[in-house]
């Protein structure tokens, strides 16, 4: 990671002011912020696609960072994970202030939201305590402005001592002058003076005495002050540091300190919003009438148990409407495009001399097995645009509050909403999701439960097979799998919330941001980030699997399926299709869905010639219904199966996800079968 | 002092004291749930989760979680106790 390596490289040179001199000047700034105050809209409006999205070391949650020129200086923006505070209560916030205690940025972007400035400068009152460098900006006055807010930019900077530069990040006001902000701070030519906050009167003696305590002992880079605080605070990362530095006998003083200030905690937040509030006390005037307007209109029905659940519900209507008539026609164009291009690549390539099992392998397994997958981006990209917009509106918060009293029945709350209704698009994004829930219990839970949403592969290959089985009566026959689908979910939730994953309920606490204008680029960013992730997956997972099937259906028979290995695999496990009326080709298609979702209709079809009419002929009524559910409730693709590791870093986990999903599903399979023969008189 | 979850919609009250893990009174403190901090509760149903304004940012928070933030229906009572 060079530009990292850059950036340290950066950051350690003790006088900055020789990288200024230099031709190409490279400043570092890192953007902090709380949730929804529109730090993403800035990020994505220096960056653009410059940007590099991986994870932070060690972690599973996103990094991102890129460059923005002007002027022969390039500025490299790290976006912090948006944290409320700078304590280690959780992984972002360690992330947030490791960051900048270790890599030390030039310059801290403190993005605050002007319509709510109280709570937002909390942040701003814990990264004043860290050696880095602050410019604030206050990002959405035109909200503010709407709310009645009335912001004083240059009083509140005379007030803090430090840039504070309004902004409209949606509108790109403001940006130049964040720049030239940024650039009169790292260069040293503003006036940099911050007041910070002080603790209260009652605390200072033991603050000083922590600080007399453990001042020979602490390191650089952390302030002996500021981990002296933290340690008031009750930060039980810092509290293990200084363990492991101090001799015995230092610690035991500094635990009984700490004993006797254990509520200290209460009064240092405290303090720093009687700081807060005197610092705004000039700068800005608010109504006293609290939050009126388009929001709390809107939230009289949105928010309301039983009219918000409806509007949910046609919201979601809406939106599966939108991505599958748009999507569907072109997922098709796609799909015959790909034919065509395979059919003629595997021509051309077996005229200019390439052998004929070679070209068959691209022409079939990469091509034909990739490229399936490939044709879903309309239809995911739809149905991302789609969530997005709901996302950048404010919605999806109101919809995880409505939907929080179902999910509790299985010891999730309404955060988990969100991450699975990605799952109906595709398994990954959902399983990816679940970061967003901060109880690892909670989000194991969801990750287990999320490849149990079908996807739109899964839901594209029952929609043939249910018309080609049933006729017309196939489309509430796949309304019914998606229903029993989701009360399997339920059921598991459950299940794993009473008798196998057992701890305290999750904790539900959500900020509900005012509803506002969606932002096209942070929108088509979000949709374009997903893809690419999406295509990721195909060039790398499926495309091995991909090849590993296909190599299974070729040899040692050169292309003659029913004598293949993966024939002899099929009869192998033929017992076990008995018990649900499924002949072992049926078998074989339903392992390959474990490449992707949608191979079970290729194998069907290079195994009977046409999927839907050949299978019909050989499946009965209740055999063709039990592989559809079958189909469902089988075990997740590879991608989805790769993601559920990488998210709960335990195969144990991602193998009980696995083995449940397998059981259920043979299990449900045969016992419709065998209750569906019994009624029937078979 | 009430739980904040017995206050009807539109009621405010003021914060006397917090229950739980550090965790949890860290999260809380942080997003303004501070001693005397006036919280109105804009929305509860009587079950399931309700809204507050609190700093002037809406905030959704479990039963469970408004069960424990602990509040003065009066800002006197709450500056009663402070001082005393």
């Amino acid at each position: 990671m060079h530009r990292h390596h850059h950036n340290t490289e950066v950051a350690r040179s003790s006088d900055r002011e020789t990288t200024s001199d230099t031709e190409r000047q490279t400043i570092v700034v890192a953007l902090a912020g709380q949730p929804n105050v529109g730090k993403s809209t800035i990020f994505n409006m220096l960056t653009g696609l410059s940007q590099h999205v991986g994870n932070w070391p060690g972690k599973t949650i996103e990094r991102k960072s890129g460059t923005y020129q002007r002027e022969g200086t390039t500025f490299h923006v790290v976006d912090l994970p948006g944290t409320y505070s700078l304590t280690a209560a959780s992984v972002e916030e360690r992330i947030a202030r490791d960051f900048i205690l270790h890599d030390q940025p030039d310059v801290v972007v403190a993005v605050v939201d002007a319509a709510i400035p109280e709570r937002s400068l909390y942040l701003l009152a814990e990264l004043l305590l860290l050696p880095a460098p602050v410019v604030l900006v206050m990002n959405m006055m035109d909200v503010a402005a709407q709310e009645g807010v009335v912001i004083e930019p240059r009083v509140l900077e005379a007030a803090l001592g430090i840039p504070v530069v309004p902004m409209v990040a949606t509108r790109s006001e403001g940006v130049e002058r964040m720049i030239e902000a940024v650039v009169a701070v790292a260069t040293r030519t503003y006036p940099y003076e911050p007041r910070r906050p002080m603790i209260l009167p009652s605390h200072e003696e033991v603050l000083t005495d922590l600080i007399t305590l453990i001042a020979g002992y602490v390191r650089d880079p952390y302030p002996v002050a500021w981990v002296a605080l933290k340690l008031l605070e009750g930060d039980e990362e810092i509290h293990e540091m200084v363990e492991a530095l101090v001799p015995p006998d230092v610690n035991d003083e500094v635990h009984r300190v700490l004993y006797e200030h254990e509520d200290a905690v209460l009064d240092i937040a405290g303090a720093r919003y009687e700081w807060i509030g005197r610092m705004v006390r000039a700068a800005v005037v608010r109504p006293r009438v609290g939050q009126v307007g388009l929001t709390t209109r809107l939230d009289a029905v949105l928010t309301h148990p039983f009219w918000g659940a409806l509007a949910l519900a046609g919201v979601l209507a809406v939106v599966f409407a939108f991505t599958y008539l748009i999507g569907t026609p072109l997922q098709e164009w796609l799909d015959g495009l790909l034919g065509e291009a395979g059919a003629f690549v595997g021509g051309w390539a077996v005229t200019v001399g390439v052998p004929v099992w070679l070209a068959d392998m691209v022409a079939d397994g990469m091509i034909g097995g990739v490229g399936m997958v490939i044709t879903f981006v309309p239809i995911l990209a739809i149905f991302f645009l789609a969530l997005g917009v709901l996302e950048d509106t404010g919605y999806m918060a109101r919809a995880a509050f409505v939907t929080d009293r179902f999910m509790h029945l299985m010891g999730l709350h309404g955060k988990s909403f969100m991450p699975l209704l990605l799952g109906f698009g595709c398994n990954v994004p959902a399983v990816l999701g679940s970061r967003i829930i901060e109880s690892r219990r909670a989000r194991l839970l969801t990750i287990l439960l999320a490849p149990l949403v079908p996807c739109a592969a899964q839901l594209a290959v029952v929609t043939i097979l249910g018309a080609a089985f049933f006729g017309q009566a196939g489309g509430f026959i796949v309304w019914g799998l998606v229903a029993l689908n989701l009360v399997v979910l339920a059921g598991l939730g459950w299940i794993f919330h009473r008798f196998v994953l057992q701890g305290e309920a999750a904790v539900f606490i959500m900020e509900l941001p005012l509803y506002h204008v969606p932002n096209l680029r942070t929108i088509g960013l979000y949709v374009w980030r997903n893809i690419v992730a999406f295509l990721q997956k195909a060039g790398s997972v499926i495309l091995v699997a991909s090849l590993l099937v296909w190599f299974l259906s070729y040899f040692p028979s050169g292309g003659v399926v029913t004598e293949s290995y993966l024939a002899v695999i099929g009869r192998a496990i033929a017992p076990v299709g008995q018990l649900m009326g499924l002949p072992w080709p049926v078998l074989v298609a339903l392992i390959t869905s474990f490449v992707a979702k949608e191979n079970t209709i290729a194998t069907l079809s290079v195994l009977y010639g046409n999927a839907a009419s050949g299978l019909s002929a050989v499946l009965t009524p209740p055999a063709a219904l039990a592989f559809l559910i079958v189909q469902m409730l089988f075990i997740p693709c590879v991608a989805t199966v790769a993601a559920m590791k990488q998210e709960s870093r335990s195969w144990t986990w991602t193998m009980v996800g696995v083995g449940t999903s397998l059981l259920l599903s043979l299990s449900a399979g045969v016992a419709v079968y065998q209750l569906g023969t019994w009624i029937t008189g078979g | 002092m009430v739980p904040l979850e017995r206050l009807s919609p539109g009621e405010t009250g003021f914060v006397g004291a917090l229950h739980g893990g550090h965790r949890l009174i860290s999260r809380l403190a942080s997003l303004g749930f501070t001693a005397g901090a006036p919280v109105t509760v804009v929305r509860n149903y009587g079950s399931g989760p309700i809204i507050v304004l609190v700093r002037g940012a809406q905030i959704a928070l479990g039963r469970g979680e408004a069960n424990r933030i602990k509040v003065y229906r009066s800002e006197a009572e709450s500056h009663a106790s402070s001082s005393s």
